[in-house]
């Protein structure tokens, strides 16, 4: 064993001293020194899609916050009801930034907020009424909406009403389809399963039943980019440059046909695997379309990327994805020309969710920083066996890490950047670290494709280099 | 003040037994008031000669909110000025029924109808301790004091027994006590005597034994109590005992249930099943 493997295990070790044994012992084992080569075993390697411990915090969401929040929520023609009391509704409202074209209130709907606002006496007798109710005023006032989404919060699967039922005699009456979505924020230990159960819900009530005019041999589909401060319009614009024609944006800026047309492209293309490998891999099996996975952070995996879908397709696209790397690479130099030498050899640690534990890395090491320290919130196995070989040996890995570890690998780690989500960054900020909010690209964004690098290398700069963290009174840390 | 839950399995006769037991209390000069805790709203009927009466969930439903309610639009009175709640519910199948209950106690208790001046609340609640909903009666500073009715039927001890685990757990956390088994006769062979054993392994009392008549049928097609319908026949002094049985009752205890086996074996003894 190496001794950056083992100084890393010493490190976790020194930090998991302050637990009592049983929670040392369950949490080691979500903790590891990475080794890409995978000859150090199961000791290199993390537990992950497990409940989380009760009485350390963990930062995840829940079933709903992965369905209404991530899946669904993004589909802009849709109207999506918070099913239940108000505050799950309330404070998942237009939270993720997922950018659209239309007019909101008329034709798209995303950054509004309907819910059927539970009271005592909705427990007591059951929504069933109230949910029609509900159904018929959302087809009144906004008669253009093309579906409505049930989206469960947990009372609606305590008091078990027959949200199914309504959703049929709903999508009778107003002739247009309500989709009900069992994503009650109890099931599952993470928000990962809303993903799945938001999956099979278009899955089961949407795909296939679409009609598409003329079919190209181009056609994808853009899959698991949810256009976070426009990621999924910077993305599309590559995949068009390159000749292909994308049919369907899965679920960032998506209609409600493009879901039902998905079915007919000749690929699909993946960016958050996490999130929506289940309706690729349904895709494939039921309509034989094969899928990529794919990362457009950063010019090294852009290019990497762009030939890789490129392979795909044939000479006429595998030309033109030359043509589009030979066109942007000036100016991804350019970019890295000015940014490198203020970035070269600072080091990261970032604890995000779905894929940007992992595809981040590239885009930073583009700029001459280091990802010493990574996790997911909710991965699962499969996507941190993708993370070890893009990780450099002895790089800490930690699975659904608790605010104590984070801070205490902090200290020791000392990075000059740290990347992960709102509940977290107020707490950096008071540390005296240069932290970027990276759910949401802190307001900032896009982060994807050639539009989006520029951006991030300015936002990582802006916030290492930035002067006012000397001016922070830091606890001494370090 | 004491306060009373009648458990006990479906269709046994609580709501029959408990309208009976109440009204011979009354009778008695003591002040009470039923609480009928069952979506169904069937506990209050005999005492107040109706169908049935508002509930305090159906009046919160049409007026918005349990908050919009008077006490006196849901709060009644009846034979000997017995006071009778319901806390009705939904209908069958859908919504939360216990969610119900609870929220028709609070209310009761927020809005001052649990007078110093009464001796004795009873709860009437729905079949088996189902959910917390149901528990609701028994929890802390509530009924402190539990009958289960029964017979001498299989399904009905499955259920008594069942409901003794239930107080179990209250007993330990919240301090209730079953202060005996009713049995209300459905003459079976050896009744009284299974009846009386099986209590004794609850380690309580076979608090009375009422023994079948049909004078209650035709008492509740009247919409009385027998009490009240017939207080010379025989059968409302079995009611009467009952109740001074009840008053005077100081044999509460944390009961302890039987296992699956010893429970088969004890019906195995008394021949009601086969070995």
């Amino acid at each position: 064993m190496s001794t950056a493997i083992k100084e890393t295990q010493k490190l976790i070790e020194e930090v998991l001293e302050a637990y009592p044994e049983k929670t040392r012992k369950e949490r080691a084992r979500h903790l590891a020194a990475n080794d890409p080569t995978g000859e150090c075993g199961s000791l290199c390697q993390v537990k992950s899609n497990v409940k989380s411990r009760p009485g350390v915090m963990t930062i995840r969401g829940c079933a709903y916050a992965g369905s209404k929040g991530v899946v669904w929520g993004p589909v802009k023609d849709v109207v999506h009801i918070s099913h239940g009391p108000v505050g799950c509704g309330q404070y998942s409202w237009w939270s993720r930034r997922n950018y659209y074209n239309g007019i909101t209130g008329i034709d798209s709907f995303v950054t509004m907020h309907i819910t059927s606002d539970f009271q005592e006496k909705d427990i007591v007798f059951g929504g069933d009424k109230k949910l029609e109710q509900l159904c018929r005023e959302i087809k009144e006032l906004f008669p253009l909406t093309k579906g409505i989404s049930i989206q469960c919060e947990c009372p609606v699967g305590l008091i078990g009403d027959d949200i199914e039922s309504v959703a049929r005699k709903m999508t009778k009456e107003l002739g247009i389809p309500v989709i009900p979505v069992r994503c009650e924020g109890f099931r599952g230990v993470s928000q990962s399963l809303g993903h799945h159960i938001a999956n099979d819900s278009i899955r089961d009530h949407v795909i296939g039943k679409g009609e598409m005019e003329k079919s190209t041999p181009y056609d994808v589909n853009l899959i698991g980019d949810y256009n976070i401060g426009g990621d999924a319009w910077a993305s599309r614009k590559i995949l068009e440059e390159m000749g292909l024609r994308v049919i369907t944006q899965w679920t960032g800026d998506a209609t409600l046909n493009e879901l039902k047309i998905a079915s007919k492209a000749k690929l699909n293309l993946i960016h958050c695997y996490r999130s929506m490998n289940y309706i690729c891999r349904h895709m494939e099996e039921v309509y034989g379309i094969p899928w990529v996975e794919y990362n457009f952070f950063g010019p090294t995996k852009i290019y990497e990327s762009i030939r890789k879908i490129a392979s795909y397709f044939d000479d006429y696209i595998k030309e033109k994805a030359e043509k589009v790397i030979e066109k942007y690479k000036p100016m991804m130099d350019r970019v890295i020309e000015e940014y490198r030498p203020r970035l070269e050899g600072k080091t990261v640690m970032l604890y995000v969710g779905g894929l940007r534990p992992r595809h981040v890395i590239g885009a930073y090491e583009d700029l001459g920083m280091e990802v010493i320290a990574t996790g997911y919130e909710f991965g699962h196995n499969d996507d941190y066996k993708r993370t070890y070989p893009e990780l450099k040996e002895g790089a800490l890995i930690y699975d659904d890490a608790t605010p104590y570890e984070l801070e205490e690998f902090t200290k020791r780690m000392k990075p000059d950047l740290v990347g992960s989500g709102i509940k977290e960054k107020y707490a950096y900020h008071k540390m005296g670290v240069p932290f970027r909010q990276m759910h949401s690209w802190d307001y900032s964004g896009p982060y994807h494709g050639f539009d989006g690098f520029p951006v991030f290398a300015r936002d990582m700069d802006m916030t290492v280099n930035n002067p006012t963290w000397n001016l922070i009174r830091r606890r001494k840390i370090w | 003040m004491r306060q009373i839950a009648i458990y006990g399995k479906g269709g046994i006769g609580k709501s029959t037994t408990t309208q009976n037991t109440v009204a011979a209390l009354a009778e008695a000069g003591y002040k009470c008031m039923i609480v009928g805790c069952d979506p169904k709203a069937d506990a209050t009927r005999l005492i107040l000669h109706k169908k049935a009466q508002a509930t305090v969930m159906d009046l919160a439903r049409e007026k918005g909110s349990v908050e919009d309610l008077e006490l006196g639009e849901v709060l009644l009175e009846g034979f000997k000025g017995i006071r009778c709640v319901e806390s009705g519910g939904p209908e069958p199948g859908v919504g939360c029924a216990g969610r119900g209950v609870i929220t028709a106690i609070n209310f009761l208790e927020e809005n001052g109808a649990y007078d110093a001046d009464l001796n004795f609340v009873f709860y009437d609640v729905l079949g088996d301790v189902v959910c917390g909903g149901f528990a609701m009666p028994i929890r802390e500073g509530k009924a402190k004091e539990i009958y289960i009715v029964t017979s001498g039927e299989m399904m009905a001890i499955y259920a008594a027994n069942n409901i003794a685990r239930g107080i179990l757990k209250y007993a330990q956390s919240g301090g209730v006590r079953l202060g005996g088994l009713i049995c209300n006769s459905r003459k079976v062979d050896r009744e009284y005597e299974l009846i009386s054993e099986f209590a004794k392994r609850l380690n309580t009392q076979m608090i009375h034994f009422i023994p079948r008549d049909n004078q209650v049928q035709r008492a509740e097609l009247r919409r009385m109590t027998v009490i009240e319908y017939s207080p010379e026949h025989p059968l409302a002094d079995e009611y009467r005992a009952l109740a001074k049985k009840i008053a005077e009752n100081t044999n509460l205890v944390i009961p302890t249930p039987l296992n699956m086996d010893e429970l088969e074996q004890l019906l195995m003894e008394f021949g009601i099943l086969d070995s």
